[in-house]
């Protein structure tokens, strides 16, 4: 939808105002980090940095990341209440000012959420037309855009779980486009970021969370707008 | 894909038919789709465009900022005694009653940009209202619309970060009025001619938006384009040419836009946001944010 110039990037997205970047690409975010961890948030942190900071309340930049936490699409027309929405689907949220930092991107935001299961930290920033690029995951440095199907595993650094991860892939027949490793001390944990031609069933995200070494899973779904 | 608005003229020419026929065409065959599956889901669009139309020009739609609101209802309330007449001052209510809604939160189709949104719905629906054209043929035309935004962003830009407001408003302008050139029975040479009457009227337009928010001057200035659209519409079923090539003026918009100051590119820092009023606005909007 947002990769190809095509006839509906320009007559298109459909998408709810003012902003590409400041509201769409919000609600993105808010997606992308909703699918990492996995399940609806309970608990949010939100920091907002720069742009999103300074003219996000005009652009409904706030309302736009909590609904992208709920799962909504960037059409979707409950984002202008989403903070009630949140509230009735049992969400706390805290939205925070960054302030300046010049050495993030203009629009950057910083997600810390809890689930019912577990915790994630994602941070991510929106670079126009409402495309977005996921930074750090957990603290993990990264770079992926959302607009593939994206496995996410977090696993031990050792031999043979970066060739396992895609020998499960190629046995459910996904064919990988992209792919990223990245750890912060040699033998502990890394992240790996695969983006896939195929999506990616819930079969091959339970055969992932089997294996030894890995120590979570994460699947993006751009197909399914919203969640 | 076209790379210039002489080649798709040449084409349509070459196949005897209409741009949009062209490009559907086209694009059904590169997306591997049937040509009524692209149909559908551009009366989808067209479908959104109509329904942002209606509702912001029956009632008042605030924005979210409490900056704007109601402009497209207000002008929509005098089109029948409008100095302009009552289709110039029409596309000019429907073009701001879209921008409303967007300023709003509300749905709208970014047609080429969110905050040019306005445009195509206010000159397309106001001129197949005012000649008869059937939902079909208002949809087709969209492909011609999109047709020509595709050429200005392969060979200049639709950003207003890069290339100021002539990229978003000016584009849509043109954009809309080669649609409605198709609307009115107009050859594709005449679509073309008319796109750049649009793009030219609005040369080095400044993207200065106050605050830094979609909306001082951006709603109104969907208002003024639709009306550019419409006339540049007209000039070119009159027989008027651009003696410069409508690729060149696009061209030329691209260097034009490479030449403005990064003050007058979406920073809100220079035009309108630089202003005495255009800062305190800022200063307000601010303190909203810490409120």
């Amino acid at each position: 939808m947002y990769g190809a110039l095509d006839v509906f990037a320009i007559i298109g997205p459909t998408m709810i105002g003012p902003s590409s970047s400041h509201t769409a690409g919000a609600v993105r975010l808010g997606n992308l980090a909703g699918w990492i961890l996995g399940e609806r948030p309970q608990r949010a942190k939100v920091i907002l940095y720069n742009s999103f900071a300074s003219t996000g309340y005009g652009h409904g930049t706030d309302r736009a990341l909590i609904a992208g936490l709920l799962g909504f699409a960037p059409d979707d027309e409950r984002i202008r209440n989403a903070f009630a929405e949140a509230t009735a689907l049992g969400l706390h949220w805290e939205l925070c000012d960054g302030g300046r930092d010049e050495n993030l991107h203009p629009n950057t935001v910083c997600f810390m959420l809890t689930g019912a299961h577990g915790e994630s930290v994602v941070t991510g920033c929106s670079v126009g037309g409402g495309r977005v690029k996921i930074l750090s995951v957990d603290g993990f440095a990264t770079d992926f855009s959302g607009e593939y199907a994206t496995v996410l595993t977090v696993h031990r650094d050792r031999p043979g779980v970066v060739a396992a991860v895609t020998a499960c892939l190629a046995a459910g027949r996904v064919n990988i486009a992209q792919m990223r490793v990245s750890r912060q001390w040699k033998g502990e944990k890394a992240l790996m970021v695969i983006e896939t031609d195929q999506p990616l069933s819930t079969e091959i995200k339970a055969a992932l969370q089997k294996m030894p070494d890995i120590c979570r899973v994460s699947i993006i779904q751009p197909s399914l707008e919203g969640r | 894909m076209f790379k210039t608005l002489q080649e798709l003229v040449e084409a349509a020419g070459r196949e005897k038919c209409r741009l949009s026929d062209l490009i559907r065409a086209r694009e059904a065959e590169a997306a591997g789709v049937a040509e009524n599956e692209l149909f559908l889901k551009m009366k989808k669009q067209y479908r959104v465009m109509q329904e942002a139309a209606r509702s912001g020009t029956e009632r008042v739609v605030k924005s979210i900022s409490g900056l704007t609101g109601g402009e497209g209802r207000m002008l929509w309330e005098r089109a029948d005694r409008a100095l302009c007449g009552p289709l110039m001052a029409r596309a000019a209510a429907r073009a701001m009653a879209v921008a409303n809604v967007n300023a709003s939160m509300g749905k709208v189709v970014a047609a080429p940009t969110a905050g040019s949104c306005g445009i195509l719905p206010g000159v397309l629906i106001t001129v197949a209202e005012a000649l008869g054209n059937s939902e079909e043929a208002v949809v087709n035309s969209l492909f011609t619309a999109a047709a020509v935004g595709e050429v200005i962003a392969v060979n200049a830009t639709l950003a207003g970060a890069e290339g100021g407001c002539q990229a978003e408003c000016g584009a849509a302008a043109a954009m809309a009025a080669a649609a409605a050139v198709e609307l009115a029975g107009g050859a594709p040479e005449q679509s073309a001619h008319a796109a750049a009457f649009a793009l030219k009227a609005v040369m080095g337009l400044v993207c200065d938006p106050v605050a830094g928010l979609v909306e001082v001057p951006c709603i109104k200035r969907n208002g003024m384009g639709a009306v550019q659209a419409v006339l540049a519409a007209d000039m070119a079923l009159a027989g008027l040419i651009s003696l410069i090539p409508p690729d060149e003026v696009i061209a030329a918009m691209k260097e034009v836009g490479r030449c403005l100051p990064a003050s007058l590119k979406e920073t809100a820092a220079g035009g309108l946001a630089a202003t005495p009023t255009g800062r305190e606005i800022h200063r307000r909007v601010l303190e909203n944010v810490h409120r």
